[in-house]
């Protein structure tokens, strides 16, 4: 039900793909997943000298929106975090829930940064 | 310690090149023309994303035939368990450099049907590396003995967003890149501009930052790189500059030369990586060229005497 809702609401605003571990806050109100290739810590070296995405030429490189906009926020510094790899079995989960419960904040056991 | 990375400690030049890709046969034939010039060579991984032979396996042979390797390993083609079984894979068998990139799409290869795979990053990759350096795989499961590891990656001067590019680098030596490959670039200016900031902000103190140099032979190439390869552009002039030209072919070498001696001469530079289209003899040329010594002779001469 919760999911229903916050697909509802992030999906036409962010074009949310329900990770179910929002990092939205981090990176420029722009979401990673829209990225072909679900880069969460930068845009790839493929970025087209115009600032159009290598796979999907019709469209802005999602970094390049993120690092842009990150930069109008006070919390600039937080698109400089190194974001862990996805938990995949969170796919369709509501962030919300996840935040609440520090789910989405758990990252493999053995990573460190 | 690798070979790279003691040349690297020592703050001598380090020359690196890419092997051509390689399918069944003719490693040593691709790096033989070169071979006295270099410190290690990049066994690349499914280049531009068309399939060749795997890094693990290519990276092996340049060890049997005594060439240190530099084992790229891409995001594209493999989960986060692959990427391990990989590292795990290339330490068993004593190779140490590891250079992690996010990877061209399977869009910009022949084979664009493919399902894309991107689990991780190239950061996350550089952070897995640096926690299987530590002993243990990402479930904290361990690895005994840890594997020895040296790790890079790639970044990119002349691609959006350019005022970006230096603070991506340094997250990339945050999460464990010990040197940097810069992906090949014909416009000099971003290079300086990139390097310029790079010292500002200490990247260039932190890890061994080595642009991209690339040997073609022909105009028509420098057009299928614009047009082909994501990442680079070539400027209109240079492809107008060696298609005027009385001799293409001499004149696409002394662009490669300009733009090396130039990269060479920014400060912060730690050396280049070289990179030959059917045109290995290039490599050895070049380094003649710009006065560049054998290994050999770096290595037993004073720092930084390039």
């Amino acid at each position: 039900m919760i999911a229903a809702v916050e697909a509802a609401v992030k999906k036409p605003i962010f074009g949310c793909h329900m990770c179910g571990q929002c990092v939205l806050h981090s990176t420029g109100l722009t979401c990673p997943m829209e990225c072909p290739k679900t880069l969460r810590n930068g845009p790839c070296g493929g970025v087209r000298p115009d600032g159009r995405c290598e796979v999907k030429p019709e469209m802005r490189c999602v970094w390049v929106k993120a690092v842009e906009r990150s930069r109008r926020l006070p919390w600039a510094h937080e698109i400089h975090d190194i974001r862990p790899p996805v938990d995949n079995r969170l796919e369709g989960t509501s962030s919300w829930v996840n935040l609440v419960t520090g789910r989405d904040k758990a990252a493999p056991r053995g990573w460190r940064v | 310690m690798s070979r790279l990375e003691d040349a690297i400690a020592a703050g001598r030049f380090v020359l690196t090149a890419e092997l051509l890709t390689v399918d069944t046969d003719g490693v040593y034939e691709r790096f033989a023309p070169y071979e006295d010039y270099v410190d290690a060579v990049n066994a690349t991984d499914n280049t531009a994303a068309h399939a060749h032979a795997s890094p693990l396996a290519v990276a092996i042979a340049l060890k049997q035939l005594g060439m240190e390797p530099v084992m790229q390993l891409t995001c594209r083609d493999r989960n986060r368990l692959a990427l391990e079984a990989e590292i795990a894979g290339a330490a068993l068998h004593g190779i140490e450099n590891i250079c992690c990139l996010t990877g061209d799409d399977v869009t910009a290869g022949d084979e664009p049907e493919a399902r894309r795979v991107f689990d991780l990053d190239s950061i996350q990759l550089l952070a897995l590396g640096r926690t299987m350096m530590n002993g243990a795989y990402l479930s904290g499961r361990r690895i005994d003995p840890a594997p020895r590891l040296f790790l890079g990656a790639v970044e990119n001067a002349g691609a959006p967003p350019y005022d970006y590019r230096v603070d991506r680098a340094l997250k990339k030596v945050r999460a464990g890149a010990r040197f940097l490959q810069l992906q090949v670039g014909f416009r000099p200016e971003q290079t300086e501009v990139f390097m310029r900031e790079a010292v500002e902000k200490g990247l260039a103190e932190q890890c061994a930052l080595i642009p991209s140099i690339c040997l073609v032979r022909s105009p028509g190439a420098l057009r299928f790189i614009d047009a082909n390869v994501p990442g680079i552009e070539v400027p209109p002039e240079i492809i107008e500059r060696v298609e005027s030209a009385a001799d293409p072919e001499a004149e696409c070498f002394e662009v490669a030369c300009e733009l090396a001696e130039h990269a060479r001469s920014l400060p912060g530079v730690a050396g280049l990586h070289l990179i030959s289209f059917r045109r290995e003899a290039g490599i050895a040329r070049l380094c003649q060229r710009l006065g560049i010594p054998t290994r050999e002779s770096r290595a037993h001469s004073r720092p930084v005497a390039v």
